[in-house]
């Protein structure tokens, strides 16, 4: 116990890359995700394939093998990118096509019903989609997408044995030096992590039991 | 294109709609053209030419039996944690589902606190503490870290299930004079676990996707054998082209499975009207219809 508080600051030292690597990584999952679920969804056959495929071929990647290539391979091919930047484009490319699905399930969730309704009101496409699919949506889609972030926060682990000095690395180097003392130090790294991701499971179970009911 | 977002497209619009597809499909052409010739072109590094990533002195060490055997031994590797990991997995999702729905809180809160422990940790630490806290080695350590979070992912879809119970299926069970106990597993469980299939099996293609992160801890799978034993072997030159016929392995691997959980999804997805969804019209409003949510999506990354 006493290791872990007199490693205090390491510790926040990771988690601070933690953080970082998620804030970054979310951001331009965000980003990509949206685009990749818009493609889905567009009536541009060419564009859906694309997205289709960029999905299946991410998804069923392990990330160890993305942040491989972004960080071994990029590099052999002439990329001169610093680790940490690395790191963020792979964990940003495997969680873009989580966000798409989780998108594109929250759009297909609105029963079918609801965009007859619209259509035979004389709504126009987007008056159908802003006033009554997005808004439905929106709350179908909250709770998988904190979900995905959770999955994100976690996976920025794995970045840590890529040579990111994040929370993992920072706790792997503690328990290599304080060797009587490993238990104590990596449950110090793990309730850093918990104090992450239990919240946002949290948070997300509530949403997702409020807003079941309001439909 | 039969949208209901949309009205019924004439002419103009389906030649717009052609035009748009052949723009988009010659800029991903584009694209990927790009990618693939300077993949191809020689480069110049540090006063060197390097030949181009396609060209034969990069990819002959694949006519070597040996290599392919070494590949061999890497997935045999993989495979090997992930079948052992997939059968604790589930073996602790039911006892954690079990355990969850106990009627002693005693029993009940504990399990909870280790499920949500467990839940929210990254594998990769769980692996780490497993490796150094005990001295079972690299293997034990990847397959009872994936165990142990897997199952806790299924133990919670279990408990799931089980809720989803109407309520008469337990107490009909009870009122035959069956224990509470019995009454799980014979009725609650075998129904529980039929409605959560679908989740089930994409969780073990997560599994089998996370037993790369033996690379990290050490343990020899797919990965590390391709990329750091035949990498560091035949040199640098040949990492690209390991890479690749890694992917296509795990994208073989894992896209055959993945076509396993959607069979089951649709055999014998949940056919109740899943709750929450009021009204009978659960359709979908793009051409993918199906279910309200497609079984990958709960999986947990």
């Amino acid at each position: 116990m006493d290791v872990v508080i007199a490693s205090l600051p390491d510790y926040l030292r990771g988690f601070g890359v933690t953080l970082i690597l998620l804030g970054v990584s979310g951001v331009g999952a965000l980003i990509i995700g949206t685009v990749v679920a818009a493609m889905r969804i567009s009536p541009v056959p060419a564009l859906r394939g694309f997205a289709a495929a960029y999905t299946e071929a991410l998804r069923n990647t392990p990330l160890t093998l993305v942040l491989f290539f972004c960080i071994f391979v990029l590099p052999n091919l002439g990329a001169t990118i610093p680790y940490i930047t690395a790191a963020c484009i792979g964990l940003t490319l495997y969680t873009s096509p989580f966000i798409a699905e989780a998108l594109r399930s929250g759009v297909n969730g609105v029963p079918v019903g609801q965009a007859e309704a619209a259509r035979s009101l004389g709504m126009g496409f987007g008056q159908a989609v802003t006033l009554v699919i997005f808004p439905q949506a929106f709350r179908m889609v909250i709770p998988p997408l904190v979900n995905v972030f959770v999955a994100l926060t976690k996976n920025t682990s794995v970045a840590g044995g890529f040579f990111v000095t994040e929370l993992f690395t920072v706790g792997k180097g503690l328990a290599n030096a304080h060797g009587n003392a490993v238990i104590p130090v990596l449950l110090g790294v793990a309730s850093f992590y918990l104090i992450v991701t239990i919240p946002l499971g949290l948070l997300s179970a509530r949403l997702e039991k409020r807003w079941v009911v309001a439909r | 294109m039969s949208s209901v977002l949309f009205d019924v497209s004439g002419p103009k619009t389906r030649r717009r709609s052609l035009i748009a597809s052949i723009v988009s499909l010659a800029g991903i052409a584009a694209i990927l053209a790009w990618v693939i010739l300077t993949l191809a072109a020689p480069r110049q590094s540090s006063g060197i030419t390097l030949p181009g990533s396609f060209d034969r002195s990069r990819w002959d060490i694949f006519t070597d039996p040996s290599v392919w055997r070494t590949i061999g031994e890497g997935l045999v590797g993989t495979l090997r944690a992930a079948a052992v990991a997939a059968i604790l997995a589930l073996v602790i999702g039911v006892l954690f589902a079990t355990l969850r729905t106990a009627g002693r809180r005693w029993i009940r809160i504990p399990a909870t606190i280790a499920l949500e422990f467990f839940r929210g940790m990254p594998v990769l630490l769980l692996m780490l503490f497993i490796l150094l806290a005990s001295s079972w080695g690299t293997f034990w350590a990847v397959v009872l870290g994936l165990g142990l979070y897997n199952g806790a992912i299924i133990g919670e879809s279990l408990r799931a299930g089980l809720a989803s119970l109407p309520s008469g299926q337990r107490e009909a069970g009870l009122s035959l004079g069956l224990s509470r106990l019995q009454t799980k597993t014979y009725i609650e469980f075998p129904q529980a676990f039929r409605q959560m299939l679908p989740v089930i099996v994409a969780q073990l293609v997560v599994l089998l996707k996370d037993t790369s992160l033996g690379y990290i801890v050490g343990y020899n799978e797919l990965i590390r054998t391709t990329m750091n034993g035949l990498g560091a072997f035949y040199g640098n030159r040949y990492l690209l082209s390991l890479f690749l016929v890694t992917l296509a392995i795990y994208l073989a691997v894992n896209l055959s499975l993945s076509a396993i959980a959607r069979r089951l999804a649709r055999r014998r997805g949940p056919r109740r009207p899943g709750r929450g969804h009021r009204g009978a019209p659960t359709g979908s409003l793009s051409r993918t219809a199906g279910f309200p949510r497609e079984p990958e999506n709960s999986a947990v990354e």
